[in-house]
C-alpha cells in the first residue's frame, strides 16, 4: 500500500520552510528600520518566525530519512538512493545521495548557524539574519517542486515513484511499490562518505555567516566593525572547510582506485578554491584589527569565497561539468535557478560594496618592505593567485557552454595531465607561501628593520638547513624541485616552532594558533612531496614479458596478472593471490567465501564450515550466517618476503551493473610509507567457458594431470551417508577421492557417483578457483579402474596495481595540526569579540 | 613608481603567465583526421576524441585484442566523423566497457597506424535509461 503521509508532511514542511524564510527576511527588515519602542516585539516576532522555519527544515529532514528509513519504495528517492540490504549508518548516506538530500543537508546547517548567530549576537541579529533568511528561501526553492506553467522551481525529493517514472507497470497497478531499490552508490558505501558530507555541507554553509556580517556591516554603515564578529566565523569556516576536504582526500585514498588522496578533479577543486580565497580572507582581516590596512581586501575576499561556493556548487550540480569528472552529477534542471541565486548575492554583494566603497577607511602610508602587513598581503595574493590557477581551467566546461549558447564553437577540453598540470603551479606557490608564513610570523610578532630581521632569522634559518639536509639524505631527494620543496617546508615548521616556543614561553596556548597552523602546512607540503613525488609503481610485469617489437615494449605495464596460489613477484615482494573473501557480521576479519553458501534471501548465507578466528568459533558448520554487502568480494594476497609471510592485503571489489567494477583499495600502513594495492580487473565466474571433455580412466593411487597440477586419485569408499542428500534403501553411492595440488595448496575434490534403480546418478564437483570441474563417469569394477571426465577453464584471477607511498603519515599528521591551529584561533578570536559584547560594544 | 605599482605589475604578469599556460596546456576536441594531421605537423599534444566502438551487424563488439598477459589491449573505435581506428589502451579492459555508448579517448598517435590512449572516458547507459522523470505537479 502506497504510504504518501511522509512524503505529503515532507512537502507541506518544504512549502513552509520557504514561505517562513521570505517572511523572517521581511520581519527582521522591519526590525532592524523598527522605532526602539517597537524594536522588541519586531525582534521577538522574527525570532518566531525563524524558530518556525528551522522546525520546518528538520521536518523536511525527518520525513526523508524516515521514508528512506522505512524502505518506502513508493517514493523515488529511496527506490533510486536505497535497498533493503543497507545496514543503517549507510542509509544516512543515502539520504545525500541525491542532490534533494545535500541541499536539505545545507539548509540544516544554515538553521543551525542561523540559531547560534541569533543567541550569540545583540546588534547584528537584525540585519545578518536578513540575510540568512534570504539565503534560506533561496535554498528551499532549490527543492520545492513547484509547477506554475512551463516553469518547474526545484526538484522535490518526495515526489512518488509512479510520477517520476512512466513505467508500463504503474498503468496497470497504480498501486505498484517495488520489492527493493536500486541501492546506493557502492563507492559511497563507506564510513567517511556518512561524515563527510556533513562536514563538507556545514563549511558550505559557515561562509555565510562572515558573508551575512558584511553584507549587514555594509548596509548599517559599520565599515569595519563587522570585522570582529565575522572574524572567529571566518576562522571556523576555513577550519570546517579544510576538515572537508581533507576528509574528502582521505576517503578518496581508501575508496576509490585512482591511486592517491588528490587528483585535480573538478569537484575537488570547487572545495579547494573558496577555502584558499578564505583563508586569505582570515589573513588580511587579522591585519585589519591590527592596523586598521586591508580592509577593502578583506571584503573582496569573504564576498568572493562565498560566491565561489556558490559557483562550486552550480559547476558540480548544473550537469555543465558533463564528461570532464568522475563524480557524476546529473542536470535536475536547477543550474538556472543556481545561476539567478549567484547572480542575486554577487549584485547585492556589487551594490552595497560601491555604494560604501568611498567611505571605506583606508590607509596611505605606503607598507614598508619591513612591516607584517606588507608579508601578509604578499600572502594573500599569493593564496589568490593560486586559487585562479585553479577556478580557470576548471572553467573550461562553462567557458565552452557560454560561447556555444552566443552560436559559436570552442572545442577547449581541460589538460589531460591534471596532476602534472595543477601541480607545475601550485608546487611552487605553496612553496613561496611556506617561507612567506616563516618571514610574516617573525613580523608579526616583533618590530623588525634589516638588521634585527637578519638577527633573528639566522638561528631558523641554520637549523631548517640542517634538518633539511638530513632529509635530503636519508630520504634520498635528489630532485632539485624537491630540494627547494624540503628547504621550504624544514623552513616554516623551524621558524614557527622557535615562534611557538617564545609564545609558550611568554604567554598563553591561546596566541598559538598561527604558528600552529602553519608548522602543519609545513609538514602537509614535506607529506605531498615525498608522497606523490616519490610515489612508485611497483606491479610492473616482470614475468616473462613477451617481446612484441612494437612500441608496446617501451610502455610500462603498470598491473599485474595474479593467478590463484602462483607466486608472482611484485619488485621486493612475491604476492600471491589466494581466493576471494566476504564480511560477515559479529566476525572479525574476514571469511573466506568458499566456507560460505549461498542461501535465500539479501545477505543471507550458509557456513559450510566452522568459522573460527583466533581460535574463538562464531558459527558452526551448517549454522545461517548474515553476510555484510552481500555482492562485495575481498580478494586476499599473502605478500611474502625472503619466503615468509610479511603481511595479507583484501582489496575488495564488486561488479556493479550501472557503474562497472567498483574496486577499493587496501593498504599496508607503515609508519614511514604505505603499501597500496587496488584490483583492476575481477574474474567473472557466472558461465564460465569450459573446455572440452578430458577423459582419464584411473586406478587408486593413481597420478594424473589436470591442466598442469598434478592429481592424485587417493580413493573410492561406498558411503551411507551424503552431505544434502538423502539416500535409499538399494540405493548405492561411491565418492571418489581425488587431491590436487597447486602450487602450495593441496585440495580434496570428492564427486560422487550414485546408484539408484539401476539408473546412474553423477555429482560432479566444481571448483571456481582451480576452474575445474570433475565428475566420476563411470566405474569398471573388473579392471578396479575409474573414469573421470575433466572440464577445465582458467583458474581465478586478479589483476592488480601497486603503489609504494612514501612518508604519507606526515601529511595527514601535518593536516591535524593545521586544523588544530585553527582551532586555537577560533577560540582567541571568539574570545576577544565576545568580551567586547559583554561591554556592550558590539 | 611606487611599491603598491611594482607589485600591481608583478601580479598581472603571473596572471598573465597563468592564462597563457592554461591555454597551451588546454587540450581540444578533435577528429581522428585532425589528430593524424597534428601528428604529421609534429604537435604532440594530448587531445580528446569523441566517438563509439566498431559494432557488427548483430549489435556485437568488434576487434577488440586483449594482450596475454590481460594489462593491455587494443580496440577499433569510430569517431563522429566516421573514420575508424585502432587505439592501444595500457590498462586492463574496463568493466563495462563492451557497454558503452560512447567513448572520449584522451591520447595522441603513437605511430602512422595507432592511436594510444592514455585515459578513455566512458558513457554506460544508466540504470533509469529507459524511463523518463516527470515533474510531480501540485
Amino acid at each position: 500500500m502506497i504510504n504518501t503521509f511522509a512524503g505529503n508532511l515532507g512537502h507541506f514542511a518544504t512549502i513552509l520552510a520557504f514561505v517562513s524564510a521570505v517572511v523572517t527576511a521581511f520581519s527582521y527588515y522591519k526590525y532592524t528600520v523598527a522605532s526602539e519602542l517597537e524594536k522588541p516585539n519586531w525582534r521577538n516576532f522574527s525570532r518566531i518566525l525563524f524558530y518556525i522555519h528551522s522546525i520546518a527544515s528538520v521536518t523536511i529532514a525527518i520525513s526523508l530519512f524516515e521514508i528512506i528509513y522505512s524502505h518506502r519504495f513508493e517514493y523515488f528517492y529511496a527506490y533510486s538512493h536505497s535497498s533493503i540490504a543497507l545496514p543503517v549508518h549507510y542509509m544516512i548516506s543515502s539520504f545525500w545521495e541525491g542532490q534533494e538530500g545535500a541541499f536539505i543537508l545545507w539548509i540544516f546547517w544554515n538553521v543551525v548557524l542561523g540559531l547560534v548567530v541569533i543567541h550569540t549576537n545583540k546588534s547584528w541579529e537584525g540585519p545578518v539574519m536578513i540575510v540568512f533568511a534570504l539565503v534560506q528561501a533561496f535554498l528551499v526553492s532549490m527543492i520545492l517542486g513547484v509547477v506554475i506553467g512551463d516553469l518547474k522551481i526545484g526538484s522535490s525529493p518526495f515526489i512518488l515513484l509512479r510520477d517520476a517514472i512512466s513505467a508500463p507497470i504503474f498503468q496497470m497497478n497504480p498501486d505498484f511499490v517495488p520489492e527493493d531499490g536500486t541501492g546506493l552508490n557502492p563507492l559511497l558505501q563507506n564510513i567517511w562518505m556518512v561524515i563527510h558530507p556533513p562536514t563538507l555541507f556545514l563549511g558550505y554553509a559557515s561562509t555565510l555567516v562572515p558573508f551575512a556580517f558584511l553584507m549587514a556591516g555594509l548596509a548599517s554603515k559599520r565599515y569595519s566593525e563587522w570585522i570582529r564578529p565575522a572574524l572567529p566565523w571566518a576562522i571556523f569556516s576555513a577550519m570546517i572547510l579544510g576538515m572537508g576536504i581533507i576528509m574528502g582526500a582521505y576517503w578518496a585514498y581508501v575508496t576509490l582506485n585512482f591511486g592517491g588522496y588528490w587528483n585535480w578533479d573538478p569537484v575537488e577543486n570547487a572545495v579547494y578554491v573558496p577555502w584558499l580565497i578564505m583563508v586569505a580572507g582570515i589573513h588580511t582581516m587579522i591585519t585589519f584589527k591590527k592596523s586598521s590596512t586591508a580592509l577593502k581586501t578583506s571584503i573582496v575576499l569573504i564576498i568572493a569565497s562565498f560566491i565561489l561556493v556558490l559557483y562550486a556548487t552550480f559547476l558540480v550540480r548544473s550537469g555543465v561539468l558533463g564528461d570532464s569528472s568522475v563524480h557524476s552529477f546529473t542536470d535536475l534542471g536547477l543550474s538556472g535557478q543556481l545561476l539567478i541565486y549567484l547572480l542575486f548575492f554577487l549584485a547585492v554583494a556589487i551594490f552595497l560594496s560601491v555604494r560604501a566603497w568611498k567611505y571605506i577607511p583606508t590607509s596611505d602610508k605606503e607598507a614598508s618592505v619591513y612591516s607584517r602587513e606588507f608579508w601578509i598581503f604578499i600572502g594573500a595574493t599569493t593564496l589568490s593567485l593560486m586559487a585562479f590557477q585553479v577556478i580557470l581551467p576548471t572553467s573550461i566546461p562553462v567557458w565552452n557552454a557560454i560561447v556555444e549558447s552566443f552560436g559559436g564553437i570552442s572545442n577547449m577540453a581541460p589538460p589531460t595531465d591534471q596532476v602534472g598540470f595543477y601541480t607545475k603551479f601550485q608546487l611552487w606557490f605553496a612553496v613561496v607561501l611556506a617561507l612567506l608564513t616563516a618571514v610574516g610570523q617573525f613580523f608579526w610578532w616583533n618590530k623588525m628593520d634589516g638588521k634585527t630581521l637578519k638577527d633573528t632569522l639566522v638561528m631558523p634559518y641554520i637549523i631548517s638547513v640542517l634538518i633539511a639536509a638530513l632529509i635530503i639524505v636519508l630520504g634520498k631527494v635528489y630532485n632539485v624541485s624537491y630540494i627547494v620543496v624540503v628547504l621550504a617546508g624544514s623552513f616554516t615548521i623551524v621558524a614557527n616552532a622557535t615562534i611557538l616556543f617564545k609564545l609558550l614561553k611568554k604567554s598563553t596556548f591561546k596566541l598559538a594558533g598561527g604558528s600552529l597552523a602553519h608548522i602543519g602546512l609545513g609538514m602537509i607540503l614535506i607529506g605531498v612531496m615525498f608522497s606523490s613525488g616519490y610515489s612508485e609503481t611497483i606491479s610492473y610485469n616482470l614475468s616473462g614479458l613477451t617481446y612484441k617489437n612494437s612500441f608496446e615494449d617501451e610502455i610500462n605495464k603498470e598491473h599485474v596478472l595474479l593467478w590463484i596460489n602462483k607466486p608472482t613477484q611484485i619488485k621486493d615482494y612475491t604476492a600471491i593471490y589466494r581466493g576471494r573473501q566476504k564480511k560477515v557480521v559479529g566476525v572479525p576479519g574476514l571469511v573466506e567465501s568458499k566456507i560460505l553458501k549461498k542461501a535465500e534471501g539479501v545477505n543471507h548465507a550458509i557456513a559450510l564450515k566452522d568459522i573460527v578466528v583466533d581460535g574463538k568459533t562464531y558459527h558452526r558448520e551448517g549454522e545461517f550466517v548474515q553476510i555484510v554487502l552481500e555482492e562485495n568480494n575481498y580478494y586476499k594476497i599473502d605478500y611474502y618476503q625472503e619466503d615468509q609471510l610479511a603481511f595479507s592485503l583484501s582489496p575488495m571489489a564488486q561488479y556493479n551493473t550501472s557503474m562497472g567494477l567498483i574496486s577499493s583499495p587496501d593498504s599496508k600502513r607503515y609508519l614511514n610509507k604505505d603499501l597500496y594495492t587496488f584490483v583492476s580487473v575481477i574474474n567473472d565466474l557466472e558461465d564460465p567457458e569450459w573446455n572440452k571433455d578430458e577423459v582419464f580412466e584411473v586406478s587408486p593411487n593413481d597420478t594424473f594431470f589436470i591442466s598442469d597440477m598434478v592429481t592424485k586419485f587417493e580413493s573410492a569408499d561406498v558411503v551411507k551417508e551424503l552431505d544434502g542428500m538423502q539416500l535409499f534403501d538399494g540405493d548405492v553411492a561411491v565418492k571418489a577421492k581425488l587431491t590436487i595440488q597447486d602450487y602450495d595448496v593441496e585440495k580434496v575434490l570428492e564427486p560422487i557417483f550414485i546408484i539408484r534403480n539401476n539408473q546412474v546418478g553423477r555429482v560432479p564437483i566444481i571448483d571456481d578457483e582451480l576452474g575445474i570441474k570433475i565428475e566420476l563417469t563411470n566405474i569398471l569394477p573388473e579392471e578396479n579402474k575409474f573414469v573421470f571426465t575433466v572440464n577445465s577453464t582458467q583458474k581465478d584471477y586478479v589483476i592488480l596495481k601497486a603503489i609504494v607511498k612514501p612518508q604519507i603519515n606526515i601529511l595527514w599528521a601535518g593536516t591535524i595540526i593545521m586544523l588544530i591551529g585553527f582551532c586555537v584561533a577560533i577560540y582567541r578570536r571568539y574570545d576577544e569579540f565576545s568580551k567586547m559584547r559583554d561591554k556592550g560594544l558590539e | 613608481m611606487k611599491k603598491g605599482h611594482i607589485l600591481g605589475l608583478g601580479i598581472i604578469a603571473i596572471a598573465i603567465v597563468i592564462i597563457v599556460s592554461m591555454l597551451g596546456d588546454a587540450s581540444t576536441y578533435e577528429s581522428f583526421a585532425t589528430a593524424k594531421e597534428m601528428k604529421v605537423k609534429g604537435e604532440d599534444k594530448a587531445i580528446h576524441v569523441v566517438g563509439q566502438l566498431k559494432k557488427g551487424i548483430s549489435g556485437e563488439v568488434e576487434g577488440i585484442e586483449v594482450n596475454e598477459n590481460k594489462t593491455s589491449f587494443y580496440f577499433m573505435m569510430i569517431d563522429n566523423d566516421g573514420t575508424e581506428q585502432k587505439v592501444f589502451y595500457n590498462e586492463p579492459v574496463p568493466a563495462d566497457f563492451h557497454r558503452s555508448e560512447q567513448v572520449v579517448v584522451i591520447g595522441a598517435y603513437k605511430s602512422e597506424e595507432i592511436f594510444m590512449a592514455d585515459k578513455i572516458l566512458m558513457k554506460c547507459p544508466s540504470k533509469y535509461q529507459e524511463t523518463e522523470v516527470n515533474t510531480a505537479g501540485m
